[in-house]
């Protein structure tokens, strides 16, 4: 290893271990090798990878590397590490979604983002975990036991997607894949004190993302720095044909924004909705202070009204089990994964019951039953019609907001981390940590959360949620690189550096 | 008494007491290259399981990408069908759990159908000759197929109570249109011949306009016939649904059989169950399947994964002009242009020889001779060989040749029908069965009037009647000298000689 590149490969961004592999200031090897390290070293723990693919990663850091020696042209992450939520499909890697349903499950294809990655000449170091099929906001719900918060690991990285959150946040990779239906990259981000983005709905292509609720699902990056997220984001980024709800239509520059970091002149309107009562002291008092710190830095704050974001939750929690409902019916004990009961006595109709009986968790069984009843013949205008309307006019409420901001800004989640078992039992207080990241689902817009300090409190990470009108992701950036930058300068680093040592 | 002649007594009863309505839903696989929402092959019978990938087989994290072509058909099906075609429609979710499903979730569409209300035309023959009727359609939309299940041990061939049951994936995904009709009241006695003249006519106009070859004995089309009955006068009755009716002879027998029982059942006082039933080709009757009063809900919702339709305006007329001579149209032309009436040509198409004759014609037929032949002597040897009129070994050229020979006087039609039977065997073209079997009209006048000197003799009564003035007579000469020359001569020619030979004027 050459002078200049500290000892711990681990501690680097992913966009200093790119330069530096493309120097052949280090080897794609060495870098998987360390980040692999990392991970038998601590994710006992942390407990992040549902799965590591030490052998194909070293294999593929290996060809990086000697196609890089050949002279061949690499993609600008290439060989930079990457972990990939267990809710995407990877050819002949076990994909369980954190449920019992899949056990043993190993897709013959790759997602479109795996795709993507491989194209891009990352090393995938395996599948992170996650609450079972995206439904929860802690990883409690992971048929393979919760991950662990690396600021504290008696709490939770966030959900679904704590496993990517926690992986990135515990140094065991740069970056990392996640989905957001309702927040489940934004929210592991905010109580992680690392970077994720929800890019606008179609951005990236949803093929081989295992669906929850398909017109809420959105994959997307994750990272300890705003410019990192915005390389991910990126190579992940762009029209798929096999997804017929993919945009057609460039890529908003990303990259050139985050660098570019900058918001003055630019309208931020404050959400009213999104704040205050049920909020925690500290989340509250951060995010004044990031207020204070944008108008410090050239932005123009007010204050908008989004009237119908009260019905958010109640909507989502329609609309989500509605399409989870029939997303889910295909795990039957038919063609893959679990099969319970088949000794020959039974009907076919009881093989499925018994398999989804013993395959599925209480929330996901919760959601199930929810979902069918809200389609059910009879209730379906109640219900997911009424949901529906509700949609239209966040929409509508987001399309007026952006009339007087070029972004908005609310808090990512009403609170920090809480501790494992605190909220488990309790399905409403869980879906109350969604409040604030759920209505960019419904309206299909981008969004993003990054750290904005710590609560005095409890002294763990705060985020800060920034949205955008759809393929205005680029906004994001500009505001984020903005803050990130100004709040690294008063402090000498990023916050993620404070995480305790594990 | 026969079963037939039974099932046509309780039939003429039952249509005497009670009025049916009818209804089809038709399901036909369309004859895309690649499936509905995947670009796996729709080719027919692979092996089980070959033509998959992640989307057809519904694995988790695949999605559906719809195929432009079988929207095109749909819209062109429903163009040509009259229908008004949806600016902008969706494709729904219908979630029910069964094995041959690979995702428990059919993509089909509900209540936002690409096409809808229209009509079409059939003729259907009555004693009083054809009567058209209209069929109101109510939708045409699109749909994927789902897998196949062989279901192996057990006694039903049903999944219940089978030792095991195999799934092949080949058809799921597969692009089906399904066409709907309104009710289709007022049909009386001729229910069953009008659900039959619809689906032949539906299969008529998809292969005119090539969405599909519809190949029945693939299972390409299938048929859910709805059926009735009220009372004169009152309001309908409740509906039957009779599934697996998948031919031609099947949805005219599954109509039939079912108003036969609805009508013992009204009878004798029962109530009609509104329930699905199973039709069964071997005995022509259906058994009570579920009972729709415990129906499944299907839970229908916006597929999520995809798009919605909007055609444009000027898609639309792009395909209108795709549209080839609809079948009802170029009936009515080749009516006209042949000079033959409304039930000459029904005979034609019944007999399912429009094709052929149409072709016999532009070969230079005259198109009396091309319609009496074809529908003639030619059905007559099809129906007693059992096989299709288009599948007898003769050709239009074939027709040609002998339609000459008759007008030159070579041959006469008892010796044209000699021919067409040689060229049937496998004797050889025209020119090679007259050869082989010595067939030529006697037209040395020597040799007649030797033949028609021996019949005077024989019935000297019959010729001084001719002489007397009664030519009419002359027929029994005539169809002796045919005789005695076994039908080798010209009767026209015979006759002609006769009277000459008795000095007697026509």
């Amino acid at each position: 290893m050459n002078a200049g590149m500290e000892a711990d490969l681990t501690r680097q961004s992913a966009a200093v271990l790119a330069g530096a592999i493309a120097a052949g200031d280090v080897s794609a090897e060495e870098v998987a090798q360390a980040h692999l390290d990392r991970i038998t070293a601590v994710d006992e723990r942390v407990h992040a990878f549902l799965e590591v693919t030490a052998d194909a990663a070293l294999e593929s850091a290996r060809s990086v590397d000697r196609r890089r020696a050949a002279g061949d042209r690499l993609g600008p992450l290439a060989g930079v590490p990457i972990a990939v939520k267990d809710v995407l499909t990877m050819k002949g890697v076990p994909t369980t979604c954190g449920s019992r349903v899949l056990e043993g499950w190993r897709p013959p294809y790759d997602s479109t983002v795996v795709e993507r990655l491989r194209a891009a000449d990352m090393v995938i170091l395996g599948k992170t975990n996650m609450d079972e099929f995206a439904m929860g906001s802690s990883t409690e719900h992971s048929a393979y036991g919760p991950s662990h918060n690396p600021w504290d690991l008696e709490r939770i990285p966030g959900g679904s997607g704590g496993g990517s959150a926690a992986a990135i946040a515990s140094f065991e990779a740069p970056l990392a894949i996640g989905t957001d239906t309702g927040g489940s990259i934004r929210q592991p981000a905010a109580v992680t004190g690392t970077v994720g983005v929800k890019p606008t709905y179609g951005g990236v292509s949803r093929y081989g993302l295992v669906a929850l609720a398909s017109s809420l699902d959105q994959a997307g990056p994750c990272a300890r720095s705003v410019l990192d997220t915005a390389l991910l984001h990126a190579a992940i980024a762009g029209h798929d044909p096999r997804d017929s709800t993919s945009i057609d239509a460039p890529v908003p520059d990303v990259v050139a924004a985050a660098q570019r970091a900058d918001v003055r002149g630019l309208r931020v309107g404050l959400v009213r909705e999104l704040g205050g009562e049920g909020y925690q002291a500290g989340v509250s008092q951060r995010f004044a202070e990031a207020v204070e710190l944008l108008e410090a830095l050239g932005a123009e704050v007010v204050e908008v009204s989004c009237p119908h974001f009260e019905y958010a939750l109640g909507a989502y929690y329609l609309i989500l089990p509605s399409e989870a409902s029939s997303n889910l019916a295909r795990f039957d004990g038919m063609r893959y994964g679990l099969r319970v009961g088949d000794d020959g006595s039974r009907s076919v109709e009881e093989v499925m019951s018994l398999t989804r009986d013993a395959g599925f968790g209480a929330e996901v069984k919760r959601r199930i039953m929810i979902g069918t009843y809200a389609l059910s013949s009879g209730y379906y205008d109640a219900y997911y019609g009424q949901a529906q309307k509700v949609r239209t006019l966040i929409t509508r409420d987001f399309a007026a907001a952006f009339e007087q901001a070029d972004v908005l800004i609310s808090p990512t989640a009403p609170t920090t981390a809480f501790k494992i078992g605190e909220k488990v039992d309790d399905p409403i207080a869980m879906y109350l940590n969604d409040i604030a990241t759920i209505p960019v689902n419904l309206a299909g817009n981008a969004a993003m959360s990054l750290p904005i300090g710590l609560a005095p409190e409890d002294g763990l990470p705060v985020g800060l949620q920034i949205m955008a009108p759809p393929m205005a992701d680029d906004r994001l950036y500009l505001v984020g690189g903005a803050i990130e930058a100004a709040l690294s300068d008063r402090w000498g680093h990023l916050l993620i550096e404070e995480v305790p040592s594990l | 008494m026969s079963i037939d002649a039974r099932i046509t007594d309780e039939y003429a009863e039952a249509v005497a007491e009670f009025e049916p309505v009818i209804g089809l839903e038709t399901h036909v696989e369309l004859g895309t290259n690649s499936k509905m929402f995947c670009s796996c092959s729709t080719t027919f019978g692979g092996e089980p399981n070959t033509h998959v990938c992640p989307v057809c087989l519904g694995l988790p994290g695949s999605m559906p990408v719809v195929n432009r072509v079988a929207v095109e058909s749909t819209i062109r099906m429903g163009l040509a069908l009259n229908c008004s075609i949806a600016s902008w429609c969706r494709f729904a979710r219908k979630n029910y759990f069964y094995p041959d499903m690979p995702k428990d979730y059919q993509v089909s569409q509900y209540d936002e159908p690409l096409c809808f209300d229209g009509y079409l035309d059939v003729m259907v023959d009555t004693d009083e000759g054809p009567r058209p009727y209209r069929v109101e359609i109510e939708r045409v939309h699109m749909e994927e197929d789902t897998g196949k299940l062989t279901h192996t041990g057990g006694a039903t061939g049903r999944i219940h109570g089978a030792d095991y049951s195999l799934v092949d994936y080949n058809r799921a995904g597969i692009p089906l249109i399904e066409i709907v009709t309104k009710p289709v009241p007022g049909t009386g006695s001729l229910a069953p011949e009008v659900a039959k003249a619809y689906v032949t006519e539906l299969r008529n106009l998809m292969r005119a306009l090539g969405v599909s070859d519809v190949r029945m004995e693939e299972g390409s089309l299938r048929c859910d016939v709805n059926v009735s009955l009220n009372l004169p006068g009152a309001e309908w009755g409740t509906r039957s649904e009779t599934k697996n009716v998948n031919s031609l002879r099947s949805v005219e027998r599954a109509v039939r059989s079912e108003i036969i029982r609805q009508a013992e059942v009204l009878r004798s006082g029962g109530r009609i169950v509104q329930e699905t039933r199973h039709f069964h080709e071997d005995t022509g009757r259906s058994t009570s399947g579920r009972s729709k009063e415990q129906a499944e809900d299907y839970r229908y919702f916006p597929e999520p994964d995809l798009l919605p339709v909007a055609p444009s305006l000027e898609w639309i007329e792009e395909l209108r002009g795709t549209l080839p001579e609809l079948p009802a149209l170029k009936r009515a032309r080749l009516q006209a242009e042949w000079g033959i009436s409304e039930q000459e040509l029904q005979t034609i198409v019944n007999g399912g020889a429009l094709e052929i004759v149409e072709a016999t014609i532009a070969d230079g037929v005259e198109p009396a001779a091309a319609r009496k032949w074809w529908t003639g002597e030619l059905m007559r040897v099809a129906n007693e060989r059992e096989v299709e009129l288009a599948d007898l070994p003769v050709t239009p050229a074939q027709i040609r040749r002998v339609e000459a020979l008759v007008a030159d006087g070579s041959l006469n039609d008892k010796l044209a029908r000699q021919v067409f039977e040689g060229v049937i065997n496998g004797e050889g073209d025209v020119d090679a069965v007259i050869a082989g079997r010595g067939l030529a009209v006697v037209s040395d006048d020597s040799a007649l009037l030797a033949a028609i000197d021996a019949a005077l003799a024989e019935q000297p009564d019959v010729a001084e009647k001719i002489k007397g003035g009664k030519v009419a007579a002359a027929g029994a000469i005539v169809g002796a000298v045919m005789k005695a020359t076994r039908g080798q001569a010209d009767a026209g020619k015979v006759r002609t000689l006769l009277l000459e030979r008795l000095g007697v004027a026509e």
